[in-house]
């Protein structure tokens, strides 16, 4: 009866017309499962026997690739409830914590998925340094590992503004500080002041939109923490991805 | 192995956009590998794909059942909280800060690592260890990455745990609740170390720092490029100069570290413009 009923759904013209193949209980659709599916075809059809030895990659990329789809999913779940105004963001999240249904759940997931995508990264990154893996022909997509960790950081630097609590409030503070001090263009920096950049125009300054974190910082931050670095960080993993299948991958895989 | 499993037949020529690249034996799809052995990513790599998804979701599901996201009180630019302390991953740096001025250990130097670590495939030029896990034919690669990662980890461990209010050096058993008396520590920059021992002027103690500091870095440069021909001869004197450099400036931060930890130097290098 199951039989039945399987084929039924797998004869059906709905099920050929979204698949394009049939079930995949024999080489050929196990093959069209892989390249005729979007999502899929980062695969090779097939792989050796070795790939399938987790002690090579302990699936570190792909974790973080994971973390960053539950980060995603979590966060635009958050941005349903949250408003990038000082007056209503603490609020928000307050409610978040005891009103809402899930609230808690979803910004712990987000909070906890963050720390594991900054941790795996570089895990990750430790794994591909100490396999050799980047050296040639794959330099180039070890640079856009690295531009891609830059990001997570400052995914996750922008996004620790957003509850707008004590803890927001004056890491970020202490980070932007950091920028007036960048030489050449910070009003603190070595040859900031010389060149004319005084707290009003230097780099900071543009950080922020203003001379202390405020409104302006704050929803500098949530546009670039919600829309900006996550399309950075999505362009950036289709090339890294796409360099992994096409400088060919190091040793066993 | 490569002749083994493909032959050329036309060679590349950009005068033609097509050409049969290469003929393959059996029928694996991977090319420039030998057919052995392959198997199905479906089901075989996607049931590991998944089994490891879930695993991960289930960890992060137990994790925030004991841990939750913080929240403190309403932000209030009128009260600074002490210590204030940056983000985990950025406590490397922030502990950093005590060792420089803010332009080198919030800026300059994070944008050193970041682009020396992109750097890196151009810089190693040793051949050999691709594919696995090897310490013992890539010693001085893998040396470096540890090097630069544990000053990142070893600081971020003193953040988090060794610094208290004012961040000052709180041991785990000291009173965390009260201050320190920063009168006990006085800070000072190498060249009057110079000035008090050979009593010099000012202005020479500065030139002997000035020597070091320009010293450090060419001997550092030139000692290895004569001791460690194979290494300079593989490497070509550019992309030497620029690991050199790199190299240098890492052992630099650790040397730093010593210098203000145990002998209280404040700066090494004092000039009209900066101070390192």
């Amino acid at each position: 009866m199951l039989q039945k009923l399987k084929n039924g759904i797998v004869d059906s013209q709905i099920f050929k017309s979204i698949f394009r193949h049939g079930y995949p209980d024999n080489d050929l659709d196990r093959a069209y499962a892989i390249f005729s599916n979007v999502f899929l075809h980062i695969h090779p059809v097939k792989v050796r026997r070795s790939a399938l030895r987790m002690r090579y990659t302990f699936c570190l990329g792909g974790i973080t690739l994971l973390l960053f789809i539950i980060l995603s999913v979590t966060g635009i779940w958050l941005m349903f409830y949250y408003t990038p105004y000082t007056g209503l963001a603490y609020r928000n999240i307050k409610d978040l914590q005891f009103v809402i249904f899930g609230g808690n759940l979803m910004r712990d997931l987000h909070r906890f998925a963050a720390h594991g995508m900054v941790l795996f990264v570089w895990l990750h990154m430790t794994r591909v340094f100490l396999t050799g893996a980047y050296k040639a022909p794959r330099e180039f997509n070890w640079i856009v590992g690295v531009v891609l960790l830059v990001n997570t950081l400052v995914l996750s630097w922008t996004g620790y503004l957003l509850p707008w609590d004590q803890l927001a409030y004056w890491a970020v503070t202490v980070g932007a500080k950091m920028a007036s001090y960048t030489p050449f263009l910070g009003q603190n920096g070595p040859w900031g002041p010389q060149l004319g950049f005084l707290p009003t125009n230097d780099i900071m300054f543009m950080l922020l939109g203003g001379t202390v974190v405020g409104q302006n910082a704050l929803i500098r931050f949530y546009v670039l923490h919600c829309v900006v670095l996550p399309l950075v960080v999505t362009v950036f993993l289709a090339v890294h991805f796409w360099r992994i299948r096409k400088d060919g991958f190091s040793g066993p895989l | 192995m490569d002749e083994k499993v493909t032959r050329e037949i036309f060679p590349r020529d950009s005068r033609k956009s097509y050409g049969l690249v290469e003929l393959m034996k059996k029928s694996a799809p991977i090319v420039r590998k030998e057919p052995e052995d392959t198997v199905n990513v479906w089901p075989n790599l996607l049931m590991i794909e998944m089994i490891c998804a879930i695993l991960v979701t289930v960890g992060l599901m137990v994790l925030i059942q004991f841990e939750h996201a913080p929240l403190r009180s309403l932000a209030d630019p009128s009260t600074t909280p002490n210590p204030m302390r940056a983000p985990w991953y950025f406590l490397g740096l922030q502990e950093l800060l005590v060792y420089f001025d803010p332009w080198y250990a919030g800026v300059v130097l994070p944008g050193m690592i970041i682009f020396g670590l992109m750097l890196f495939p151009y810089l190693d030029v040793n051949p050999k260890g691709v594919g696995y896990y090897t310490y013992s034919e890539r010693k001085f690669a893998v040396f470096n990455y540890s090097f630069g990662f544990a000053i990142w980890w070893i600081t971020i461990i003193i953040g988090t745990y060794l610094r208290g209010l004012d961040w000052q050096w709180y041991w785990p058993w000291s009173n965390h609740l009260e201050h320190m008396n920063p009168a006990l520590v006085t800070l000072i920059p190498l060249h009057l170390i110079f000035v008090n021992w050979f009593h010099v002027s000012e202005g020479v103690g500065k030139i002997f720092t000035d020597i070091i500091f320009i010293g450090y870095f060419a001997l550092g440069t030139l000692i290895p490029m004569v001791v460690w021909k194979p290494m300079y001869k593989a490497m070509g004197l550019w992309r030497y100069l620029t690991f050199m450099f790199f190299f240098l400036s890492m052992m630099g931060v650790g040397l730093k570290i010593i210098l203000r930890l145990l002998f209280n130097i404040k700066y090494v290098l004092v000039t009209p413009w900066i101070n390192i």
